[in-house]
């Protein structure tokens, strides 16, 4: 195996590239996209830090973690599809209802 | 050897299929990428023992979540030219914080390097062959210790469900009522 280290920079490294998508991207599924990335990212690190102490728990906080991944994701998906239908557009800066 | 190989490989086509996913147009292209990212991530967590996590990793986010996404990404419509960025400002504001933050959190690991003890480097993993079988190790800790977390997060899937249905209905004309 590895050391830590490795898989610490590696997290590092897809974390900080959800955070660029979540703040350059204009289309809100890529977005959300970008946030499956970061929820990913953290994930690296609790199987990791699981493998080293030997102990499961956190294998299943990671479990936790893809859960509220696809209930985040079912849920996001369906206000754009809803949003969609009335303002015919998924763009993040044309979403601006409560603006004033 | 064999493990830095992997370990590499599976590394460089998470980061570079992330990247790409980030920078590509084409939201379909986004979505194909990052499909490339979660399966090099469930390489990883197979390189680190967790068998139970590679297959649900598999069938949860790449069988699951990503057909969702897919099925919205056809459903919308994104033919219209997205035009440039109007605030082209923000892309570089957006890559200066994520390297200052990637900066500090480097740092931080660098530092725990000069600790006494066993630093991050060269931290003695639990023995392989001492590790108890995966999935079993899992149930047990799942069924046992983390048993209340476990019943909320299926009221919360069932909640997610309600809430998705809810949401993507069409809406009724209300005559009747």
């Amino acid at each position: 195996m590895m050391s830590p280290a490795h898989y610490l920079f590696l997290s590092l490294a897809l974390f900080l590239i959800g955070c660029i998508g979540v703040v350059t991207r204009r289309n809100v599924i890529v977005i959300l996209m970008s946030i499956e990335l970061i929820l990913n990212a953290v994930n690296i690190n609790l199987v990791l830090f699981s493998r080293i102490f030997g102990d499961a728990a956190g294998q299943v906080f990671a479990l936790f973690i893809i859960a509220d991944a696809a209930a985040e994701a079912a849920i996001g998906l369906g206000i754009i599809v809803a949003f969609f239908r009335n303002r015919e557009t998924v763009l993040a800066d044309e979403m601006d209802l409560l603006k004033w | 050897m064999l493990d830095s190989i992997l370990f590499y490989f599976f590394a460089g086509v998470a980061v570079l299929s992330a990247a790409l996913m980030v920078t590509r147009r084409n939201a379909m292209h986004c979505a194909v990428f990052l499909i490339t990212t979660l399966l090099a991530t469930a390489g990883i967590f197979l390189q680190l023992r967790a068998e139970f996590l590679f297959i649900a990793q598999i069938i949860l986010y790449v069988g699951g979540i990503m057909v969702l996404f897919i099925f919205v990404i056809m459903l919308v419509r994104l033919d219209v030219p997205i035009h440039q960025m109007r605030f082209r400002l923000q892309k570089w504001v957006a890559v200066f914080v994520a390297l200052a933050l990637g900066f500090e959190i480097t740092t931080i690991l660098l530092f725990a390097r000069k600790l006494p003890g066993q630093g991050l480097f060269i931290q003695e993993s639990f023995p392989a062959d001492k590790l108890p079988p995966n999935s079993e190790a899992l149930a047990q800790s799942l069924f046992s210790g983390y048993l209340l977390p476990f019943e909320i997060a299926s009221v919360l899937l069932l909640v997610a469900m309600v809430g998705a249905v809810v949401m993507a209905k069409k809406k009724e004309r209300t005559d009747e009522s």
